[in-house]
C-alpha cells in the first residue's frame, strides 16, 4: 500500500495498462507490449489535486483514462467512493460515470464541429436522466454563465469559439452531471500563455466553489506546482516520487525529479545566470523493453550497481514523501 | 558591435477569402553581430512571419511583402534577385524550424541532407561533405556521428533530430541564425540539452542569433535583447534584464504576472489578461492592446502609439507607460 486510505475519493492499487504489439494480419500474434502504465499506487483524497507530471510518453494520460476506466486495465484496482470500478460493467460502470469526469487536451478535437454548444454540454444530462426539455435548456445556461460565457452562446457552433473559449465549454461539459472527481488531462497546454491563466484561475474557483477532487495531468511543472496540493513524478510508466508540493520542489529526492526541476526556466535572467542545471544524457527509453532494475538508471547521474538489477521499492522516506530510489 | 541586420517598417499581409489578414504592421528591429536577440508573443503575433519575410520565405499568394527593407550586411534582401537571395538563404543566414518531425525529409538520409547545403554553398565534393557532416554531428553531440549518416530522420528521436537541423543550419557557419520555436515541441530535459548546445555554440561560433518562442522562461537565460510582439506590432524592446526587472508595456506585464513561476511564493494568485487579441483581417483604430489592457485611456481608442528606436536602449509602445511604471509594484507583488 502507498499512501493511507482515509478519506481517500479514489484509491489506485497496483495499476497496469499494458497494450498488446501484435504482429500478422489473418493470425495475429502478440510479440510484446508497450507497458505505459507499470504498476501505480496512489490515493487522492476528498477536495485536491493530485499532479501527475512526467515527460511525453511516460504514461500520465493513460493513467487518467485508465483510472476513469476508458481504457481496462490490464491489472490493479482503482477503488472509488468504496467501489472497485474495474470490477463494475455496463449498466453499474455507466451509472459511475456521473461522478467522474474528464477535461481534454486539445479543445479543437475533443468538441464535436456538428453539435452546437448547447447540445455538447446538454447530452450527459440526458444520457444521465438528469434534465430534459426546458430544464436541460436552463441548466446548460446555468453551466456557461459558470464557466464564464455568455449563456446566450448555447445555439454556436464550437468553430465560432477561440481555443480558450472552447476550453471553457470542455470545462462546463464536465461540470454538467455534478461530478465528484475530474481527470484534467493537459487542459491548457494548448493554450495561448494570457489564456492560461484564465483557465487555471477558472479550474480552482470550481474546485472550490463545487468541492472538487482534480487529478491535474500536465508536462509543465510550473503550473503543476501552482495548481496542486501533492504531485507525483511519472518516468516510464512508473511513479518515482509522490509527495506535497511544497516538499517536492524544496527537497526533491528523486534524481529525475531533480534533474526535470532543474531543467525548466524561470523567467528571471538574473536567476537563471546562477542557475546550475543537471543535464540528463539521452532520450527516455522505450516503453517496449524497459531497462533492468529502475527505469532510470540509463540516465541517472548517480547510478550504482544494483540499480541495474533490482527495481527500488517505492517507499514512504517519512512525512509522507514516497520515493522510488535506491540512492536517496 | 556593428549591425548585422536591419529591419526598417516592415508589412506582410496575407490575401484571404475572408479579408486581407495584417500579420505584420510596420516592424522594425536591428540584430547586432554575435548578438541574441528574442522575439515573444503568442500565436499570431507575427513573430514567425516577420522572419520569415526576413528570408523572403513568404508564400506569394497568398502572402505579399508590401513595404520595408532588409538591410542585411548593407544589402536591401527584399530588393536582390532570386538567385542572390538562394546564396544568402541556408549560407549566411540559416533557419531552424519548430518541428523537428516535419522539417526534415524522411527520404534522405541525414547525411545527404546535411551535405546538401555544403556542395551547394561552399562546392565540397561528395567526400569532402561526409568528412565535414560528420564535425557538424559531433559538434551538436549525436553519440556515434559515423554510423548515423546513413540513418534516415525516422531512427532519430525528437531531441535528436532537432540537434540534426541545428547541424544543418550551422553546416556553411551563417552569420545569423533564426530559431523559430526551436524547442517547443521538445520535453523539458531535451529542451535543456538544446539551449546549453545552441548557448555554447554561440560563444563558439560567434553567430548572431534570433530566437522566437512563447516562452519567456527559455529566452530569459537565452537572449541579449527582447523584441516583445502584439498582434503584429513589437510593442517593447529593451535588453533581456530590463523586460523583466522593468516591464513598461502593460501586455508585458500582463505576460509576467499570467504565468505561474517555479519558484514563486506559495498560493499567489495569477492575473490573467481577460479578453482575446483582436482580429488581423479588421485591425482597431486605437492601440491593438485597447480593449484587453487595465491602463487604457481615450487617447488609446483612437492614436496607436509607435515604438520610437533611436538612442534609447528600452522602447515601449504605450501611452500611459509612466501610469505603468507607478502601479506596476501591485501587479508584480503576487510574485516572489
Amino acid at each position: 500500500m502507498a499512501t493511507s486510505s482515509d478519506g481517500a475519493l479514489v484509491q489506485v492499487v497496483g495499476l497496469k495498462k499494458y497494450f498488446p504489439i501484435t504482429q500478422g494480419i489473418v493470425f495475429q500474434r502478440k510479440i510484446a507490449d508497450v507497458k505505459a502504465v507499470d504498476g501505480l499506487d496512489f490515493s487522492i483524497q476528498r477536495g485536491e489535486t493530485l499532479g501527475l507530471v512526467g515527460e511525453s510518453g511516460c504514461g500520465k494520460s493513460t493513467t487518467g483514462r485508465t483510472v476513469l476506466q476508458l481504457y481496462s486495465p490490464t491489472a490493479g484496482q482503482v477503488v472509488f467512493q468504496g467501489k472497485d470500478l474495474t470490477k463494475l460493467h455496463g449498466e453499474d460502470l455507466r451509472k459511475m460515470r456521473r461522478n467522474m469526469q474528464m477535461i481534454f487536451q486539445d479543445p479543437y478535437a475533443s468538441l464535436n464541429p456538428r453539435m452546437t454548444v448547447g447540445d455538447i454540454i446538454g447530452e450527459p444530462l440526458e444520457v444521465h436522466n438528469i434534465a430534459k426539455g426546458k430544464e436541460k435548456k436552463e441548466r446548460v445556461q446555468e453551466l456557461l454563465s459558470i464557466v464564464g460565457l455568455n449563456p446566450y452562446f448555447v445555439n454556436r457552433y464550437p468553430h465560432e469559439f477561440s481555443g480558450g473559449q472552447r476550453q471553457r465549454i470542455g470545462v462546463a461539459r464536465a461540470l454538467a452531471v455534478n461530478p465528484a472527481f475530474i481527470v484534467c488531462d493537459e487542459p491548457i497546454s494548448a493554450l495561448d500563455v494570457s489564456i492560461q491563466a484564465q483557465i487555471i484561475n477558472l479550474l480552482e474557483e470550481l474546485q472550490e466553489k463545487f468541492h472538487l477532487t482534480y487529478l491535474f495531468i500536465a508536462h509543465d511543472l510550473s503550473v503543476v506546482r501552482h495548481i496542486s496540493d501533492r504531485i507525483a513524478v511519472m518516468y516510464l510508466g512508473k511513479i518515482v516520487e509522490l509527495t506535497d508540493r511544497n516538499a517536492l520542489y524544496a527537497n526533491p529526492l528523486h534524481p529525475y525529479t531533480k534533474a526535470l526541476l532543474s531543467a525548466v526556466p524561470i523567467p528571471d535572467p538574473i536567476i537563471e545566470e546562477k542557475r546550475e542545471r543537471i543535464i540528463l544524457v539521452g532520450d527516455v527509453p522505450s516503453p517496449v523493453n524497459p531497462p533492468s532494475g529502475c527505469r532510470f538508471h540509463t540516465r541517472c547521474p548517480l547510478a550504482i550497481d544494483i540499480c541495474k538489477r533490482v527495481d527500488p521499492e517505492f517507499r514512504d522516506v517519512g512525512n509522507n514523501h514516497w520515493v522510488a530510489c535506491h540512492v536517496v | 558591435m556593428a549591425t548585422l541586420l536591419e529591419v526598417k517598417d516592415l508589412k506582410t499581409e496575407f490575401r484571404t477569402q475572408d479579408g486581407v489578414v495584417h500579420a505584420v504592421n510596420g516592424v522594425s528591429f536591428t540584430v547586432d553581430e554575435g548578438e541574441t536577440l528574442g522575439l515573444v508573443g503568442e500565436s499570431g503575433c507575427g513573430k514567425s512571419v516577420s522572419v520569415l519575410s526576413v528570408m523572403r520565405l513568404i508564400p506569394h499568394p497568398p502572402g505579399k511583402i508590401t513595404n520595408g527593407q532588409v538591410l542585411f550586411q548593407g544589402r536591401d534582401l527584399l530588393q536582390v534577385d532570386d538567385e542572390e537571395i538562394r546564396s544568402v538563404r541556408g549560407n549566411k543566414i540559416a533557419m531552424v524550424f519548430q518541428d523537428p518531425m516535419t522539417s526534415l525529409n524522411p527520404v534522405l538520409t541525414i547525411g545527404t541532407q546535411i551535405g546538401e547545403a555544403l556542395e551547394l554553398h561552399l562546392g565540397m565534393t561528395k567526400e569532402q561533405a561526409r568528412k565535414r557532416s560528420v564535425e557538424l554531428l559531433k559538434m551538436v553531440g549525436i553519440p556515434e556521428a559515423e554510423g548515423r549518416l546513413d540513418d534516415y530522420p525516422h531512427q532519430f528521436s525528437g531531441g535528436m533530430r532537432q540537434r540534426v537541423m541545428i547541424a544543418m543550419a550551422l553546416s556553411c557557419s551563417p552569420q545569423l541564425l533564426i530559431a523559430d520555436e526551436p524547442t517547443t515541441a521538445l520535453d523539458v530535459t531535451i529542451q535543456a540539452q538544446i539551449v546549453d548546445i545552441v548557448k555554447r555554440l554561440k560563444t563558439e561560433l560567434g553567430m548572431a542569433i534570433i530566437w522566437i518562442t512563447h516562452d519567456l522562461g527559455v529566452i530569459a537565460g537565452l537572449a541579449d535583447r527582447i523584441n516583445v510582439m502584439y498582434a503584429g506590432f513589437v510593442i517593447e524592446t529593451a535588453p533581456v534584464k530590463e523586460i523583466f526587472g522593468n516591464p513598461l508595456h502593460p501586455y508585458t506585464l500582463g505576460l509576467l504576472t499570467s504565468i505561474p513561476r517555479l519558484d514563486a511564493a506559495m498560493k499567489s494568485k495569477l492575473t490573467p489578461i481577460e479578453g482575446l487579441p483582436p482580429d488581423l483581417i479588421e485591425m482597431p483604430k486605437g492601440c491593438p492592446f485597447y480593449n484587453r489592457c487595465t491602463f487604457r485611456t481615450d487617447q488609446c481608442a483612437n492614436e496607436n502609439p509607435a515604438l520610437e528606436l533611436g538612442a534609447v536602449r528600452h522602447s515601449v509602445a504605450c501611452w500611459n507607460w509612466q501610469d505603468v511604471l507607478k502601479k506596476r509594484a501591485a501587479y508584480l507583488s503576487g510574485r516572489a
